[in-house]
């Protein structure tokens, strides 16, 4: 069983990385990745609600209608969501103003659906909690990474500490002012995700189409 | 023939089993630049054709000279007509110190040859750095390197500005390259147009290099606004207050990317492109009749706050890139729409794009980047409802 559990904790971070493989959460990661700090709040809230909220549908599993089991999974998920908000607005009121709606839309991310749905609801609670937090952790190592490039280039820093000299402020170094628009996180993590499926080959998906290449050049 | 013999004889090393076959694009590059290429092809169907990729390629490039040329002589002239104000500055004024030409603004030899003192950095570094990447892919993904670059890389360096930092020159063509063109498969894949988006990663990147007052004329303290920044905040109507009037735009003696302001050398490339056939009509008769249009409309609406509204088409055709997108990059035959009826909406959708961001939008006084990378995003819809609508007549046709 040890085995499984660590199996269950690693795969998520590389091999079935919920933001590069399974393509889900995006739209979190692009609102808040624009600096270290706040990217890092959002992992640790989403690694909590991840595994607490598998957890919990996993203890109910047995007793969840099939019918009215999303129902029932929001009504858990967005409890935990709602606890969060609360604790990051009473301690890191700033934080949690940047952040904004992306806590509450926590709710709505699909990684946390999307594991209560494949995992939860037919796994024991253990299982569930460490699944959770193994897709909680690879969705957070990949906002890290996405905020560490876009924060170090975007505006010289990291967690908010001058790396780069600015030249604004009398250094060298000109910041890339499109990392700190959200679209920059589309073409970082599309690179990401093209330099992990050339690590990996085998995480590529099959191709919808075949080119025709004329013989002869 | 020392040549052709020196080719036949390495080729062996690069072709399959060879030495150096890895290298065989830039093998191939090379061989195909200076001679006709040898094989034919096999399989049916065989299209007959004296226009290939290289003729195409080559003929926009020779297409560009009038705007070089002239971008060269009024980068000069802003610059030589600067110095006699403010004095000369900078390592480009030493050099021409060292030839003994001297920075007189009336002496047509002396503004080119300091015009192209600021464009041969920009395009050397392009080449060289784009070049790189190109042979890169073409090595790691086996295809070839073909004529492409060399449109690309001159049209990219026309549309700098000359005070551009030659590092942010590779970073713009770098993504121009490889997300604009290689990622989705190289040359004749790329639905964007791989110049204009390394330069719209320039403009959002490092808006204070890309835009303002200071950076189209390169000298220390002085600063100068280009007509369609004076349009956008004063009205154009005010432009010859500001010594600017529509002949000199016309002749593109203003402020302005290196490449983009003289619309008659401008146009001169573009009728070179048209009866060629290089470039299809239709898609410069769509793209005239949007702006035209449009511009016309909004002059009728006019307005009381935005003094863009009453400018008329033909200041718009003159001032900003206008003339230069429509004359290379509207007419690029990969990213624009494919069949006939979708090229007059393209081009439409684009002169109607452009109105309406210069006009419209406070944050870009520049549209016509902008507008040709939309249009660009637009072309294959468009062409899906020609064919689809196509396909339904037909359809009808026969019930």
């Amino acid at each position: 069983m040890a085995q499984t559990y660590r199996k269950l904790l690693v795969d998520p971070l590389v091999d079935n990385n919920p933001i590069t493989v399974q393509v889900l959460g995006i739209c979190s990661a692009l609102a808040v990745t624009s600096s270290l700090k706040v990217a890092m709040v959002m992992t640790i809230a989403v690694i909590l609600v991840t595994a607490f909220s598998s957890f919990f549908i996993s203890i109910l599993r047995n007793h969840i209608p099939n019918s009215i089991r999303i129902i029932v999974q929001m009504v858990i998920i967005a409890s935990l969501v709602i606890l969060v908000e609360q604790v990051l607005k009473a301690f890191a009121y700033e934080i949690s103003k940047t952040l904004s709606v992306f806590v509450g839309l926590i709710i709505t991310n699909c990684i946390v659906m999307g594991r209560a749905e494949a995992f939860a609801m037919s796994n024991p609670p253990v299982a569930s909690f460490i699944d959770g937090v193994g897709n909680g952790v690879g969705y957070g190592l990949l906002l890290l990474l996405v905020g560490f490039i876009r924060e170090l280039f975007g505006a010289g820093s990291l967690f908010g500490l001058t790396i780069l000299e600015t030249v604004n402020n009398g250094g060298w170094y000109v910041p890339n002012g499109m990392l700190l628009l959200p679209p920059s996180a589309f073409f970082v993590i599309g690179l990401l995700i093209w330099a992990f499926r050339t690590w990996k080959p085998d995480q590529a998906e099959a191709r919808e189409y075949k080119i025709q290449i004329a013989e002869g050049h | 023939m020392g040549l052709r013999n020196f080719f036949d004889r390495i080729e062996p090393q690069f072709t399959k089993g060879g030495r150096y076959e890895r290298l065989f694009p830039v093998y191939e590059m090379v061989e195909s630049f200076l001679y006709t290429p040898k094989t034919v092809t096999t399989a049916a169907p065989h299209a007959r054709s004296y226009v290939d990729m290289k003729r195409i390629m080559t003929y926009v490039v020779i297409a560009t000279i009038p705007a070089i040329l002239m971008g060269l002589y009024n980068t000069g002239l802003q610059v030589n007509t600067a110095f006699e104000a403010l004095g000369p500055s900078g390592w480009r004024a030493a050099v021409i110190d060292f030839f003994g030409i001297g920075f007189n603004a009336a002496n047509p030899a002396a503004n080119m040859l300091h015009g192209l003192l600021y464009f041969l950095p920009i395009y050397i570094t392009t080449l060289v750095v784009g070049g790189v990447w190109e042979v890169l892919f073409a090595t790691v993904r086996r295809h070839e390197v073909n004529e492409g670059f060399l449109v690309t890389s001159m049209l990219y360096a026309l549309i700098l500005p000359p005070n551009v930092p030659l590092w942010q020159v590779a970073l713009g063509i770098s993504f121009g390259v490889v997300i604009g063109k290689e990622v989705f498969g190289g040359t004749g894949k790329n639905f964007l147009n791989p110049a204009l988006t390394g330069r719209a990663f320039l403009y959002f990147a490092y808006p204070a290099q890309m835009s303002g007052e200071t950076i189209w004329t390169p000298v220390d303290g002085f600063s100068g606004a280009t007509a369609l920044a004076v349009s956008a905040a004063d009205g154009f109507q005010n432009l010859s207050a500001y010594g600017i009037t529509w002949m000199d735009a016309f002749v593109g003696t203003v402020q302005g990317s290196i490449g983009e302001t003289s619309t008659i050398a401008i146009t001169i490339g573009l009728a070179f492109l048209l009866i060629t056939k290089i470039a299809n009509w239709r898609l410069v008769v769509g793209c005239l009749a949007g702006m035209i249009a449009f511009s016309t409309l909004l002059n009728l609406i006019g307005s009381d706050t935005n003094p863009m509204f009453a400018m008329p088409w033909y200041w718009h055709l003159v001032v900003g890139g206008y003339a230069f997108g429509l004359a290379f990059m509207v007419t690029e035959p990969v990213s624009a729409s494919h069949t006939n009826l979708g090229r007059y909406i393209y081009g439409a959708l684009i002169g109607f794009m452009v109105v309406m961001i210069r006009v419209v939008n406070p944050a870009f006084p520049e549209g016509m980047m902008l507008a040709i990378l939309f249009g660009n995003v637009f072309a294959p819809l468009i062409d899906y409802f020609v064919v689809q609508a196509n396909i339904r007549r037909r359809a009808k046709r026969n019930v």
